[in-house]
């Protein structure tokens, strides 16, 4: 079972004879005895310490199709490494882009990419709500806005509606938590903790997506909801969509409530407020659990984890794109 | 079009796989069936490389050719999927005659069964998989995706999860 790797510590990781090598440095630059890492296990690196390589590792890690993906002293993500593509499917491209240049076309992908992050985030107030948590406005208003949806006639008009239901979705969430509050979303930077776990969380999600992508045909410049951005790989935010409630914010509840995380655990730097190293162990180690947990999926008859829901999510994309299945999102049904 | 050995193989298995393969599709590298298949290939009989040529046919590569007695082999997990395994083969042997070799046979080896089962080509052959070439350019060129079959060996199949996620 291949893993994602978290590298926090300073080092240099290096190509081994056929495998990956990681020599710490301490804070004087002295090296420490170095780890050895096989390659067959690693499905993708993250990248938070201060890196040396060179170039015949990126070449191994291309060869290898692991991505790499980096992040700032902000913990703001700032790229990635992206092997070189191996699943071409000219035919397949052709489609994806015919669906996004028509505004009919488009619709029909982007609407149920709303309805199912909808509906995700109303699982959420729900949940919380059979805990007594007073988050019965908040889904009544996200109720209202969602039968909207299927009369937007624009993608504009849809994005409008997807903010609407956030902003309720918000104020939900501060009925949800217990000490630290979220007092409305703010980024760049953000204001408080909870938005500084969220934007956290929400970036993980985006390369968690991002890598589920690769492995598959769809081309992740090329999306529906978000408009293809020069920047980005906007695909993976529509996918993100639908798993940030069920993933990040699930996670983010579960560690604040249970006070695995407090506000010592964020670093205030002038008004932007970011999580200190503990604290982003602490997320990733919860992430990982949450990724890695199984569910019986339904219509497959098997037990796969909440990271191959992502991968199923790209493969009911390929299968409307294809005309084999029209794309339903994916609800959370429990 | 082009019509290599894995199209005949797909053909003869599920028509919505050869469909699914022909627009670049492919799911192998989400199997740890072929995985382990690819590791018994690789494992099975190591001397052989030096012994054996690697032969390629322009639409098909034959990992192990015996050039002195005009032998194709090919390394197969299990018996499974015999008929098709036996298809492609004898497609090899078909690209082979048109290439100017009529007399090549092939011998299909199955290394963790221990066992192997020669393979020739007949004139009978060689018609159907003409006729089956033509079958699968008009499969190919559908604007729909073929039926999934639903038999059981789907399961195992590495597009399973493709064509049954709802």
């Amino acid at each position: 079972m291949k893993k994602t790797y978290y590298l926090f510590n300073p080092g240099r990781l290096s190509r081994k004879d056929n495998t990956l090598k990681f020599t710490p440095v301490d804070d004087d630059g002295k090296e420490l005895m170095p780890k050895y890492i096989p390659v067959e296990n690693v499905s993708d690196l993250y990248l938070y310490g201060s890196l040396d390589a060179n170039s015949a590792l990126y070449n191994f890690l291309g060869k290898s199709r692991i991505n790499v993906h980096f992040f700032d002293y902000y913990e703001h993500y700032t790229g990635s490494f992206y092997a070189k593509e191996y699943l071409q499917a000219g035919k397949l491209q052709v489609e994806q882009t015919r669906h996004y240049l028509s505004d009919k076309n488009r619709l029909e992908i982007a609407r149920p990419l709303i309805k199912g992050a909808a509906h995700n985030m109303l699982r959420n107030l729900k949940y919380y709500k059979n805990r007594g948590k007073n988050t019965t406005p908040a889904i009544d208003t996200i109720e209202q806005w969602i039968s909207d949806i299927d009369q937007s006639q624009a993608i504009d008009q849809l994005m409008g509606i997807e903010g609407n239901i956030r902003q309720c979705y918000y104020i939900g969430i501060d009925e949800i938590l217990k000490d630290l509050k979220m007092e409305g979303r703010s980024k760049q930077p953000p204001k408080n903790e909870v938005n500084s776990l969220i934007s956290f969380g929400n970036m993980i999600c985006y390369t968690i997506c991002l890598d589920q992508i690769y492995h598959t045909q769809l081309n992740p410049t090329i999306s529906f909801l978000h408009e293809p951005g020069a920047r980005r790989f906007s695909l993976a935010l529509d996918i993100a969509e639908i798993f940030k409630p069920l993933l990040v914010d699930r996670v983010i509840f579960s560690l604040l409530n249970k006070q695995q995380l407090k506000a010592d655990d964020f670093h205030d730097g002038t008004g932007r407020i970011t999580l200190k190293e503990k604290g982003k162990k602490v997320f990733l180690k919860a992430w990982e659990d949450r990724l890695n947990q199984t569910i019986k999926h339904r219509s497959l008859g098997r037990h796969v984890s909440y990271k191959h829901l992502i991968k199923l999510e790209c493969y009911k994309l390929c299968n409307h794109l294809i005309g084999a299945k029209e794309y339903q999102p994916f609800k959370a049904w429990w | 079009m082009i019509i290599t050995a894995t199209h005949i193989n797909y053909y003869h298995i599920c028509h919505r796989k050869l469909w699914l393969f022909s627009r670049g599709i492919q799911m192998e590298h989400t199997s740890e069936v072929v995985e382990e298949a690819k590791l018994i290939h690789e494992s099975s009989y190591p001397q052989r490389s030096s012994k054996y040529t690697e032969l390629d046919l322009g639409v098909a590569k034959i990992d192990f050719y015996d050039e002195k007695n005009k032998v194709v082999h090919e390394i197969k997990k299990s018996r499974k999927m015999e008929t098709a395994h036996q298809w492609q083969v004898k497609y090899y042997l078909l690209l082979l005659r048109r290439a100017g070799v009529p007399e090549a046979t092939a011998i299909l080896e199955y290394p963790t069964l221990k066992k192997t089962m020669e393979v020739f080509l007949s004139d009978d052959d060689a018609h159907y998989l003409e006729e089956v070439e033509q079958e699968i350019e008009q499969i190919t060129r559908q604007e729909k995706v073929p039926e999934k079959i639903n038999k059981s060996f789907c399961k195992k199949c590495s597009y399973y999860d493709l064509c049954w996620v709802e």
